[in-house]
């Protein structure tokens, strides 16, 4: 079974050279951590920056210059800014290659829910809900089942969606899933984890 | 034309009304106009319809409009780290209409720039798309959504010139500029007011016929999530 750190690292494996990427909160944020050496990754922040640096050091905060974790962070030489207008527009336009976004639910027709619990938790959907209509490949990072053991890979969700049919891999702490035609393939199990394993914390169809 | 004004307070002299739309820029708690909502405060303008990304925190930001029940409805993207307007959500006195961040920041620019509806594909098959207009546009299916035509734009930039040029600093640009665009009345504040002439034409993020108001002051600009590494 793999850690936060493992899925992250995992998540990073789905890079390449090039891209503009955009990591969502949680454990997607972690990915930065994994980006190989001597590859060229431009994460994008969707409150208006491209080039995201790492989160400065002790005193040199800046209330001006955050992520949209609302977290402090740092520019790098290659940063720019921008509107939000502007950041959505390259959002919805195709111009970032990948989202990794975490999820409360996932279904096997890649239906992706990670916003509201109605009539308990009032949050809002803030940006997934362009980036996953928008962005060239979604890839959700999630645990598989909830604390009470329920699968969260399912064959329908049961939470109001983020996105129809949007995501195109899943990992987890379980191993890795691609959205196929008729239902969810396995592409790798964790360390660890056997593939009746992973068949039995999967609700949603494995072909 | 003087657009230069003394305080806060006298920037929105006359301007304000209850039940009004006011667009306002932020992110979070970034570049958003703190001396222009305390000053909203203070006038005790009521039924307030905010379009803003967030609604700050609960002492900070439009939460202190909230907690003097001054806000009527938001139209916001995320409002996760306010209590007190999870509490008036939840207890029915607060309207909410969440947008998708892209879509809100869009229906900004669109209003600002007199275009009163667009397609776009997010939110297709969420409850974000019931009762829009749904088209097909390339075999790919759109919702249309709406411009925003805001009575009053509140937003806060590094720097003004006499005129209203504004620059932005860094990502407290955010949604200002689409939220000043779709004001009928815009009202700047900023850090720093420069004399006409001293920022160079070439990088100026958003030029002075949207800008009606500005006003100088002194920012808290606090930080909502500090995250530092060791050195």
């Amino acid at each position: 079974m793999w850690d936060r750190n493992q899925m992250a690292a995992r998540a990073a494996q789905e890079l390449q050279d090039g891209w503009y990427v955009n990591l969502g909160i949680g454990i997607p944020t972690l990915v930065s951590n994994y980006i190989p050496d001597g590859m060229e990754v431009t994460l994008q922040s969707e409150n208006g920056m491209l080039g995201m640096g790492a989160f400065p050091i002790d005193g040199e905060e800046d209330a001006d210059l955050i992520n949209a974790g609302k977290q402090t962070i740092t520019e790098l030489p290659q940063t720019s800014y921008f509107d939000s207008a502007t950041s959505f527009g390259m959002i919805r336009g195709g111009k970032i290659a990948m989202a990794i976004l975490g999820a409360m639910e996932v279904a096997e027709n890649g239906d992706l829910a990670n916003w509201m619990i109605p009539g308990k938790l009032v949050k809002g959907m803030g940006g997934a809900m362009d980036l996953v209509a928008g962005v060239g490949r979604v890839v959700v990072v999630m645990d598989h089942t909830s604390k009470h053991g329920d699968s969260k890979v399912l064959k329908e969700c049961t939470l109001p969606l983020t996105g129809k049919a949007v995501v195109d891999r899943i990992i987890t702490n379980l191993g890795v899933l691609d959205v196929v035609e008729g239902g969810l393939k396995i592409v790798e199990c964790a360390d660890g984890v056997t593939e009746e394993e992973l068949r039995a914390a999967t609700e949603a169809t494995i072909i | 034309m003087k657009k230069i004004y003394g305080s806060a307070a006298e920037a929105l002299d006359g301007v304000l009304h209850d039940g009004m739309l006011i667009a306002a820029g932020g992110f979070g708690l970034c570049g958003i106009p703190e001396l222009l909502l305390s000053a909203i405060r203070d006038a005790g303008t009521k039924d307030l319809t905010f379009a803003s990304n967030n609604a700050g925190v609960d002492d900070f930001g439009i939460g202190i409009l909230l907690q003097t029940k001054q806000v009527k409805k938001m139209i916001s993207s995320y409002v996760g780290e306010n209590k007190e307007f999870m509490r008036q959500y939840l207890g029915g006195e607060l309207e909410l209409e969440f947008n998708p961040q892209g879509t809100l920041a869009e229906r900004m620019r669109a209003g600002g720039a007199g275009i009163p509806g667009f397609y776009t594909k997010t939110g297709v098959g969420t409850v974000i798309a019931d009762g829009k207009e749904h088209k097909d546009f390339n075999g790919e299916t759109y919702i249309m959504e709406e411009g925003i035509f805001a009575d009053l734009a509140i937003v806060k930039a590094w720097k003004a010139d006499a005129t209203g040029n504004l620059v932005f600093r860094k990502t407290a640009r955010n949604f200002n500029p689409p939220a000043a665009m779709c004001g009928k009345i815009c009202v700047v504040e900023v850090e720093e007011i420069v004399p006409t002439g001293s920022l160079d034409p070439d990088t100026i993020h958003l030029p002075g016929i949207y800008v009606h108001r500005i006003v100088q002051g002194e920012h808290e600009k606090r930080i909502e999530q500090r995250t530092v590494r060791s050195a």
